[in-house]
């Protein structure tokens, strides 16, 4: 089961996600990269089927990127891009629903909001604008860690540490090995990945 | 000697034009004048009343203002039955947008819908182009307050200040010379030709006289008078749009200070 980790901070978001496409007692690959970029300053952490995960992150950022090309550039807010990505997963619950459950993280410039701002969305379509959050089972193990230690007006290597203390939480306490972590940053200089388990690009 | 291109809006003339869609902004070279100047606080947009008959009993709030969504309004210069299919496209994109996004819809977006809508009457299905110019006026975070117009090609722009209807070459050309430039400002600096960066956007209280002295001019008759006329506001009021149209006192207000103006300065 994926484990999909966000902590907002002053400035921006942390997103982290586990590299593994796994089915039954089979892994298929352990680099998988499963957050996607959906605009210069926003990405979207997805878990769930590697079918859903993929058809769906790119579905996303692929109209993102029309809507900016069709407006001269113009840059949608995290907030307006989290209400289109749930009502994309509205539309398609009642016809064939997305089995995927969402993290989107982004920053707004100044002059929209300053900040960072983290959005939790499941495959039900509810939508919560939350500071930091979970998808899967690493909720029972993290939300516990994250409500103790986080605090309004962190910095970045804070919300970092928060990220790492919940991954170690899941190495000894969760009872599915996932060798592999990728964490990315979404501030204000854009989306860009930290750290990871394993490189995605390796083939 | 076009005769024979004329009737279809899908048909190219020899030279190269769209004799139907020449007709339809022609057709609203008769309809009453609309003014938009944009202002540094807000944008307005004065219209000429056309008043047919002292028994209407008229339904709506305005035939010439309407409202498309809380950040955007427009003023109408045409058919008005053809105005009213344009404007509900409008409202209902608008709406769509903020179902979808959870967010006001950018102006230029929402003007280039009703654009695209009002092009394919221009090509497609042997139906007439609608006889509709508008005037929009809008706010958003992007771009701050933005004036539009658009004709029955589908064509749009963006504009500082513009005049469509009746007359609106005279009222072009004396915007082109004052807009921009106080009365205050005339007699100490000097103005820069041709520098478009140097215009000093007016506040929306001398962009509310300069609309009415563009009325003055383009309306037939000598006299003004608060009945022939209707000024719109737009402005923001704690970070939310205001629509407002001045009641007859505030309008009468607004002519008395244009009939003061062009005394004093007949006077020096």
């Amino acid at each position: 089961m994926d484990t999909v980790i966000g902590v907002q901070y002053e400035g921006g978001v942390i997103l982290a996600a586990d590299q593994s496409n796994a089915r039954s007692i089979l892994t298929y690959q352990s680099n998988l990269d499963k957050i996607t970029k959906l605009s210069p300053s926003s990405a979207l952490a997805v878990s769930g089927p590697n079918s859903d995960l993929v058809n769906f992150s790119e579905y996303i950022s692929k109209n993102i990127s029309l809507y900016q090309l069709s407006n001269d550039g113009l840059q949608l807010s995290t907030h307006a891009q989290a209400n289109y990505c749930r009502g994309e997963l509205a539309t398609a619950l009642r016809k064939g629903p997305y089995q995927v459950n969402c993290l989107l993280g982004g920053y707004d410039a100044p002059s929209g909001k300053g900040k960072g701002s983290l959005y939790w969305m499941d495959n039900y379509a509810a939508l919560s604008k939350v500071n930091y959050g979970c998808q899967g089972y690493a909720s029972n193990f993290c939300l516990s860690i994250m409500d103790r230690d986080w605090t309004e007006g962190l910095d970045q290597d804070q919300a970092v540490a928060i990220v790492d203390k919940c991954i170690r939480e899941l190495e000894v306490r969760f009872v599915m090995s996932q060798p592999n972590f990728i964490v990315k940053v979404v501030d204000k200089d854009g989306v860009r990945t930290l750290k990871f388990g394993a490189d995605p690009a390796d083939n | 000697m076009a005769r024979r291109y004329d009737s279809s809006t899908t048909t190219f003339s020899p030279e190269g034009r769209l004799h139907q869609v020449e007709y339809a902004i022609e057709a609203i070279n008769n309809a009453g004048t609309c003014v938009g100047i944009l202002a540094k606080d807000g944008v307005v947009m004065a219209s000429e009343k056309r008043v047919t008959s002292g028994l209407l009993a008229p339904t709506k709030s305005s035939e010439k203002t309407y409202k498309l969504c809380q950040h955007a309004a427009c003023n109408v210069a045409g058919l008005t039955a053809d105005a009213n299919i344009l404007i509900d496209q409008a409202r209902l994109r608008a709406g769509r947008y903020e179902y979808q996004y959870c967010e006001q819809i950018p102006i230029e977006q929402l003007v280039e819908h009703v654009c695209n809508y009002k092009q394919a009457y221009t090509q497609y299905g042997g139906l007439r182009p609608f006889g509709v110019a508008f005037l929009f006026a809008g706010y958003d975070a992007h771009h701050g307050f933005q004036l539009y117009q658009s004709d029955p090609s589908g064509n749009y722009s963006g504009w500082k200040a513009t005049v469509i209807g009746a007359n609106n070459q005279a009222g072009k050309s004396l915007l082109k010379n004052e807009y921009g430039s106080s009365s205050e400002e005339k007699e100490g600096e000097m103005k820069v030709e041709g520098a478009a960066e140097e215009i000093a956007m007016p506040d929306v209280n001398e962009a509310l006289r300069l609309a009415v002295k563009v009325l003055n001019k383009t309306m037939d008759a000598t006299a003004t008078s608060p009945e022939k006329m209707e000024l719109f506001v737009m402005s923001l009021k704690d970070g939310a749009c205001v629509h407002k149209i001045l009641n007859k006192d505030e309008t009468q207000k607004v002519i008395d200070e244009v009939e003061a103006e062009s005394s004093a300065a007949g006077d020096s």
